[in-house]
């Protein structure tokens, strides 16, 4: 079995984003980019499949600009076979990177595709399920456990109440959540070797895929401050507050 | 603009989520919605009462149980025929489906708004809420997720809709629910609860967490949360974690406990309306958005803070 896993460039976790002044968006210039952490727990799913005996393949894909191909060398050092980057300096919305997934998905034909449950920077939280629509899959997301089981695959899910465990015919769609398992560094001699696996330089053009957005963004705005409040002295002051409140 | 919302349910009773959606989709125009599921006529007699409601579908078939997306989206997608705009509440049901009845029809989703600016212009929340972007569709129908704490909840009675059952396409034979662990509690549920106590990393271990924070939510009659280090840490399920990639919660009290304060985690809780924060850590990054902070030892302050309660 082959396991397609899309991974995204997005801006670094630990970088507090900052809006620009001219409200036209978030200010990317010179801040560290990494590997959206969602797509790095696919990533290592995919790979301890892959170790268990249940992949023989992991390609990883990535739609974006040129250095999205770092990202792709990432996973390629974490353990991904091959790698195609689907270049384009737009902005591409979920459901056009769907479409491109599918055409890719139609190519290559995996097992299961494993794609982090949402990205950082927009947080849209759609592309796995637009591509299980789009190819009249079944989705497993927000996986916490995923089981490979025949020609079918169980995926313990991470909902509101608790946990909740479906079974999927295969090829399935799976969309990570946090708790799926810690990705792995990759080492050095790792990413020494990961320089030489093939990646494969593709458009949205070349899938035939219209990438123009379907939302324009109007305008990007800092949110609301909160400001800081007053502090106590000790307890009995905060219950002092706290009845002054009607909550106790 | 007919709008059609679906309701979040357990087939026996409906989820107070699907109150606050109900009230976004009626700032777009009429409001239809969705009961799909097994032998729950008793939810869409509770839907019906709904204030401002037109329409109660009714989809009730063994398939539409579990509210698995695969057989929900296209019972979804055909109602769309007669529908402008799909609005489902931003819970892990309503995100798990939202988007395959957009990819259905052909729509790019507006996920997770927090206001209505227009007929086709929404907010939502951005990098964990770090920014808040102002979007317009030019798709002719609308697929939309909302966030529950941003609206106000509709009047759950004073409605009188009418019932009309629709068949629907049924198994789409691609998946099936195997089971689930839903977490028993007497306490009040997390994103729909008045009070919320949450604790953090400092509470070193799940009893310990157990034992200074489960008294006083118990004294307050309030919800408890956790940050992510608490839970990755296992001191709590999942299913309490607050924050970006948890639960948003806005409860009239938060009360932190133990919680430094990270992004992620303020994201989750910053629209509560007092946020009161308890940390020894002075400079903890939680005081600057708490209304009222107590700097001390939490293993001192909490038992003495549900003792004098």
């Amino acid at each position: 079995m082959k396991i397609l896993v899309p991974v995204k460039r997005v801006i670094d976790y630990n970088v507090k984003p900052r809006v620009k002044a001219d409200g036209s968006g978030v200010d990317l210039a010179n801040v560290k980019m990494s590997m959206n952490p969602f797509d790095e727990i696919a990533v290592e799913e995919a790979i301890r499949l892959k170790e268990a005996g249940s992949a023989e393949e992991i390609v990883a894909v990535s739609i974006g600009p040129a250095k999205a191909q770092e990202t792709l060398r990432t996973a390629l050092a974490m353990g991904a076979d091959r790698a195609i980057l689907v270049q384009t300096d737009d902005e591409v919305e979920p459901l056009a990177v769907a479409k491109i997934l599918k055409a890719i998905v139609d190519e290559e034909t995996p097992g299961l595709v494993i794609l982090g449950k949402q990205a950082i920077d927009d947080d849209s939280n759609q592309t796995g399920q637009m591509l299980a629509a789009l190819l009249g899959r079944p989705q497993g997301t927000f996986a916490s456990k995923v089981v490979i089981e025949g020609d079918s695959v169980s995926v313990t899910r991470e909902v509101d109440g608790g946990l909740e465990t479906v079974k999927l015919a295969m090829p399935a769609i799976v969309t990570t959540d946090l708790r799926l398992n810690e990705p792995r560094y990759a080492s050095l001699p790792n990413i020494m070797k990961a320089k030489k696996k093939p990646l494969d330089n593709k458009t949205p053009a070349d899938y035939g895929v219209e990438t123009a957005p379907r939302l324009k963004t109007l305008k990007v705005s800092e949110p609301p401050v909160r400001q800081a409040g007053i502090k106590v002295e000790d307890v009995d002051a905060l219950v002092a507050k706290l009845k002054e409140m009607g909550v106790a | 603009m007919k709008t059609l919302v679906w309701v979040e349910h357990d087939n026996a009773s409906l989820k107070d989520a699907t109150l606050a959606t109900v009230t976004a989709a009626s700032k777009l125009g009429e409001v239809h919605l969705l009961v799909a599921g097994s032998g729950c006529r008793a939810v869409a007699e509770a839907a019906a009462q709904i204030a401002g409601v037109g329409k109660v579908h009714l989809a009730d078939n063994a398939a539409y149980e579990h509210g698995l997306a695969e057989n929900a989206a296209p019972l979804i997608a055909d109602l769309m025929g007669h529908h402008d705009a799909f609005l489902a509440p931003a819970t892990t049901t309503g995100k798990n489906i939202a988007p395959r009845v957009a990819a259905l029809l052909d729509v790019m989703q507006i996920s997770d708004i927090i206001s209505v600016e227009g007929e086709k212009t929404f907010t939502r929340p951005i990098y964990a809420g770090n920014a808040i972007a102002t979007v317009e569709s030019s798709d002719a129908k609308l697929v939309i997720t909302v966030r529950g704490t941003a609206f106000e909840k509709a009047a759950a009675t004073g409605g009188s809709a009418a019932i009309e059952d629709v068949a629907g396409p049924g198994d789409a034979g691609l998946s099936s629910f195997v089971g689930a662990e839903i977490a028993k509690s007497e306490r009040p549920e997390l994103t729909s609860a008045k009070i919320i106590v949450s604790g953090g990393r400092a509470l070193k271990d799940g009893p310990t967490f157990e034992e200074y924070i489960m008294p006083l939510a118990d004294k307050l009659g309030a919800a408890v949360g956790a940050s992510r280090a608490a839970v990755d840490s296992g001191y709590v399920p999942n299913d309490y974690q607050v924050g970006q990639t948890g639960k948003i919660v806005a409860p009239e009290v938060y009360i932190a406990v133990g919680i430094s304060g990270a992004i992620q985690h303020l994201a989750g809780m910053k629209d509560s309306k007092t946020i009161i924060a308890i940390n020894k850590d002075e400079d903890a990054p939680i005081f600057q958005v708490a209304d009222i902070g107590l700097v001390a030892d939490l293993f001192n302050a909490v038992p003495e803070l549900t003792g004098k309660l």
